[in-house]
């Protein structure tokens, strides 16, 4: 077991993380690192924090024992983390309260957030309304197409939402137009990253806002079972922000650790978002870490089925999990993971985001290798609403052939 | 530093540095534009090179990137256009602007190596600050290659005193906050923020990032030793991307013509 500290002062994880951006930028980045500091060390912030997390959000999630699901797959009981339970639907809200809170301290008026799905962009425009910020959400021509319901939603919040039609059109060019739009307005502008990813003090800031999911969960845990740990805890990564928050204090533990990437058409296909699987070290919005590109260092678009898990890099505290072992990281395909939405709906009455049903299909496969006294914690990191569309697209297309 | 930075340095000219993606329309097209600026009076060329995710770049750099990108154009094929420009006779110095994914991929032993053999001066990287710098800079300080530094008008003050200091082949003052691009007015207070660099800095200083017209362009003349123009002059040869493909003598006639209407008399 690792005892190095990261991030160090840098904000390196190892050889990852780091802060690769314009100039122009980087006293907002001291600025917001000591803002954050101070304020996750004033215990009024800390307090508030959780009192919104609480009375706004419906902290604490449940764990559940999917009774059901478990029996019918065989091996290892399944509990399931409920962050598809949290006010607007995911995980995304627990870290748009702790940044939304800290713009306020700050002073800041303004923010501006990146979207893919849509969910950050909600949950960003949900704080924003919250708080009486104005909001600014980013999102690739591409994704505002596929997402439309997500696109009103924000709107109905009151957020503007700025159609980006550079490069590819999708997450990634709505994060580099974001961070443009920061370059400019930095001075009053505070930037809601939604994962795990970005210059430091990002990558830190996100856990430390999504943490409570794993703090909550050994805690439940513990009541819940006849014991302290559970055998393995999973849960997808994109940029890997419910991951990070879920393993943040299992890590220090000898738990095993699973983060499961998007495989999309298979690893071996031009079609997926397995960045660790098949990506290299390079910098992509700020960080140095894994992500997929050319060997020239041409970012590649990534595809996934789940719009939240079709992200060319990953957070570079994962990167560094990886190359240390803490983590195993493994993907699975939009078959496998729409097979075990579909086995979760009906043995547990849960439709479950298409970005959490890739860490159900893995604990399933994970379980069956285990015995029944043992257990394995998956994070839900979202509930599956907006996937319908795309569900009945894919159900009825199947049907068709 | 070598002759070529020397001559640069000496220059008694306010100093007019343009930028230009390479690739864009085609290579030749890029080697008869730079050859097309130094007549124009160019005291050095910034080479810029086509990159996915531009996130220093306003539209009209990234859509010359797209079509750098359609010609195939890499950051090593930038490096030995260098040598075709000093083989046609350009003779300023030679700036590379590259992100720093392009740079780790290719490596950054490996990039020093081709920019001496193929006659590169110098280094500027829009997304590596100072402070991840340090490897890069030993590596160019090695081999006599500038490693530009980018400052902002957000960029503290003992910061910018250090950078300016530092500084090697020229000091790039960024004129406002933003992407690159054209823009119609510049920042209150950026004559105080040129003079503090000015006051430490033993290379010019240059001003860049949204200057379009002559008229702009003479706001800066008392302030700074020179400027850096993009945008304007990528966006004069997207206009005349077909004519360089096809007609190039006459799309570079109508080019330097646009230069020479840009540029102040010099008076210095």
């Amino acid at each position: 077991m690792t005892a190095t500290i990261v991030p160090d002062h840098r904000g390196r994880y190892g050889e990852f993380g780091g802060k690769y951006v314009p100039e122009t930028i980087m006293f907002a980045l001291e600025e917001l690192e000591s803002a954050f500091e101070e304020a996750i060390s004033d215990p009024a912030f800390n307090k508030l924090l959780q009192k919104e997390l609480a009375i706004y959000s419906g902290r604490p999630t449940p764990l559940t024992l999917a009774n059901r699901l478990s029996e019918t797959n065989g091996g290892a009981r399944i509990y399931l983390k409920r962050e598809d339970l949290n006010h607007t639907g995911a995980h995304k809200i627990n870290n748009a309260i702790g940044q939304a809170l800290l713009a306020v301290r700050m002073g800041k008026k303004k923010i501006i957030a990146e979207t893919g799905a849509g969910q950050h962009g909600v949950a960003a425009a949900t704080v924003a309304a919250k708080y009486g910020l104005s909001c600014k959400v980013y999102m690739g021509k591409e994704d505002i197409r596929r997402q439309a319901l997500n696109v009103f939603r924000m709107k109905l919040l009151g957020a503007q939402v700025i159609e980006v039609t550079s490069g590819s059109q999708t997450l990634k060019d709505a994060t580099n137009e974001a961070i443009r739009e920061w370059v400019a307005s930095v001075e009053d502008t505070f930037y809601l990253i939604g994962s795990a990813v970005g210059p430091h003090p990002y990558p830190k800031m996100v856990k430390r806002f999504q943490e409570v999911i794993g703090i909550e969960t050994m805690e439940q845990f513990d009541v819940i079972s006849e014991r302290k740990l559970p055998d393995a805890v999973v849960a997808c990564v994109g940029g890997g922000s419910n991951a990070i928050g879920m393993f943040a204090p299992f890590i220090q533990s000898d738990v095993p650790l699973y983060g499961v990437e998007a495989a999309g058409l298979g690893v071996d296909t031009n079609h997926h978002a397995a960045t660790l699987s098949k990506g290299s070290n390079g910098v992509i919005h700020g960080s140095l870490t894994k992500l997929l590109q050319t060997k020239e260092g041409q970012i590649t678009e990534p595809y996934s089925i789940s719009a939240g898990l079709d992200y060319p890099g990953i957070g570079p505290e994962h990167a560094y999990l990886h190359d240390t072992k803490r983590v195993t990281y493994e993907a699975v395909t939009d078959q496998e993971s729409i097979a075990a939405l579909k086995l979760l709906c009906v043995n547990e009455g849960i439709l479950c985001a298409l970005e959490s049903a890739h860490a159900v299909a893995y604990s399933l496969k994970l379980a069956r290798t285990m015995d029944e006294n043992q257990s394995v914690v998956v994070c839900l990191s979202g509930r599956g609403d907006k996937d319908v569309h795309t569900l009945m697209e894919h159900v009825e297309g199947v049907e068709a052939e | 530093m070598n002759k070529r930075w020397e001559s640069f340095q000496n220059s008694t000219q306010y100093r007019f540095v343009p930028y230009i993606m390479a690739g864009d329309p085609c290579e030749e097209a890029t080697i008869e534009l730079s050859l097309a600026l130094q007549e124009c009076g160019a005291a050095a060329l910034e080479l810029g090179v086509p990159y996915s995710d531009p996130l220093a770049d306003g539209p009209v750099i990234q859509r010359a990137g797209m079509r750098g990108l359609g010609q195939n154009m890499t950051l090593e094929k930038t490096i030995t256009l260098v040598s075709k420009l000093r083989e046609r006779g350009l003779k300023i110095p030679v700036i590379i602007f590259t992100y720093y994914n392009l740079l780790l991929q290719l490596g950054e032993n490996r990039f020093v190596t081709l920019a001496e053999e193929n006659g590169v001066d110098g280094l500027l990287v829009p997304d590596l600050p100072y402070e991840e710098s340090s490897y890069l800079r030993e590596m160019c300080s090695n081999r006599h290659l500038a490693l530009i530094s980018l400052v902002a008008p957000t960029t503290h003050e003992d910061k910018l005193h250090k950078l300016s200091k530092e500084a090697q082949g020229f000091l790039y003052c960024i004129s406002s906050l933003g992407v690159t691009g054209v823009r119609s007015e510049f920042r209150d207070g950026l004559s105080a923020f040129l003079h503090a660099a000015r006051l430490n800095a033993n290379v010019p200083v240059l001003v860049g990032f949204g200057l379009s017209s002559r008229e702009q362009i003479q706001q800066f003349e008392e302030t700074s030793d020179g400027f850096i123009v993009g945008s304007a002059i990528v966006n004069k040869i997207e206009s005349l991307e077909k004519q360089l493909m096809s007609n190039r003598e006459e799309a570079i006639m109508e080019f330097k013509h646009f230069i020479d209407s840009l540029l102040p008399v010099y008076s210095r």
